[in-house]
């Protein structure tokens, strides 16, 4: 089996308003030194290995349903994971 | 003249807006299943407002994966005219039917009010009933409804007179440039984020939305009227 792990995040370019709310409430608690506050998504998909390219597959997944590249970026990583 | 009204799972305007068309401009509306994969026999498709599956993923992301949307693409390519109020805009934007994106409003809270909403384009099938800066108050309901593009089609947008409706009283959610509702680049496709049939009737607080029925029926009444 292989697990992909996909970080989905908004573009650099687009204002996070969930990001936004959340540094409002980090500063009126003290943690002035927070910066910025970016908010995702994080899924987890658990593939198959039948030796397709899954690279390709993964990419295709985001970029067809789980991301929209209009105001998202995304990122992956695919680890093996050990059978149970 | 016969409209469709698509029904996704989640969608719950779906009522409102055959009720509009059927009941109140006395028009044939059907309901239309999500998996129906032929619309020839429809002269006009309307996407309802609601939370398709949920809003899972992202507002539109799943609805605009069924089957109805290739049907609903065709449509569009034919130049009939599509119109998708609030979620029914989102998933116009997810299909690709209609620029720009989703996120969040601005202030992060779900808006169920009536706002004011002006007629910047009264030169499309939906709105020729309208006089231009005519200003109307027309019910918002949505949690993501702060409308996103880039710069550069922001600009194209403008240079092309897309942009049919701007909030004109305030900015409610975020959305860049004011923009209420938006047309395709051939005009035939309008997706909006207020909703015109929940005021459609006096009885409703508001008649403004009516005339965007309306102006569909009288388009596609000359347009046939040539044609015969």
């Amino acid at each position: 089996m292989k697990k992909a792990n996909v970080y989905v995040t908004l573009r650099e370019s687009v204002i996070d308003p969930q990001g936004t709310a959340a540094i409002n409430v980090l500063h009126a608690k003290g943690h002035d030194n927070v910066k910025d506050v970016r908010i995702g998504k994080y899924i987890e998909l658990t593939i198959e290995d039948t030796g397709q390219d899954l690279d390709t597959a993964v990419r295709e997944m985001c970029e067809k349903l789980f991301v929209n590249t209009n105001v998202e970026d995304y990122r992956y990583e695919v680890l093996e994971v050990e059978e149970a | 003249m016969k409209f469709a009204v698509i029904q996704f799972p989640g969608s719950s305007c779906d009522l409102d807006l055959y009720h509009a068309v059927k009941d109140v401009l006395g028009e044939e509306a059907e309901y239309v299943h999500h998996h129906e994969t032929d619309l020839s026999g429809y002269d006009a498709i309307l996407l309802p407002g609601g939370a398709s599956y949920g809003d899972a993923v992202r507002a539109g992301a799943l609805a605009r994966t069924t089957p109805v949307m290739e049907a609903i693409i065709r449509a569009a390519e034919e130049g009939k005219p599509v119109l998708g109020v609030g979620n029914g805009f989102q998933i116009l934007t997810e299909a690709g039917l209609l620029p720009g994106a989703f996120l969040k409003n601005r202030d992060q809270k779900f808006i169920c009010r009536t706002v004011k909403v002006q007629v910047v384009n009264n030169r499309t099938p939906f709105t020729s009933e309208y006089t231009e800066g005519e200003e109307l108050n027309i019910p918002i309901a949505h949690g993501e409804g702060n409308f996103y593009c880039d710069e550069e089609t922001y600009v194209q947008l403008k240079e092309n007179n897309q942009i049919v409706f701007v909030y004109s009283d305030g900015n409610p959610d975020g959305s860049v440039g004011d923009i209420a509702g938006l047309v395709s680049e051939k005009g035939n496709v309008l997706g909006m984020m207020p909703h015109p049939e929940r005021a459609a009737e006096s009885i409703l607080g508001s008649e403004d939305g009516l005339n965007v029925f309306k102006s569909i029926v009288n388009e596609w009444r000359e347009s046939h009227a040539n044609q015969a």
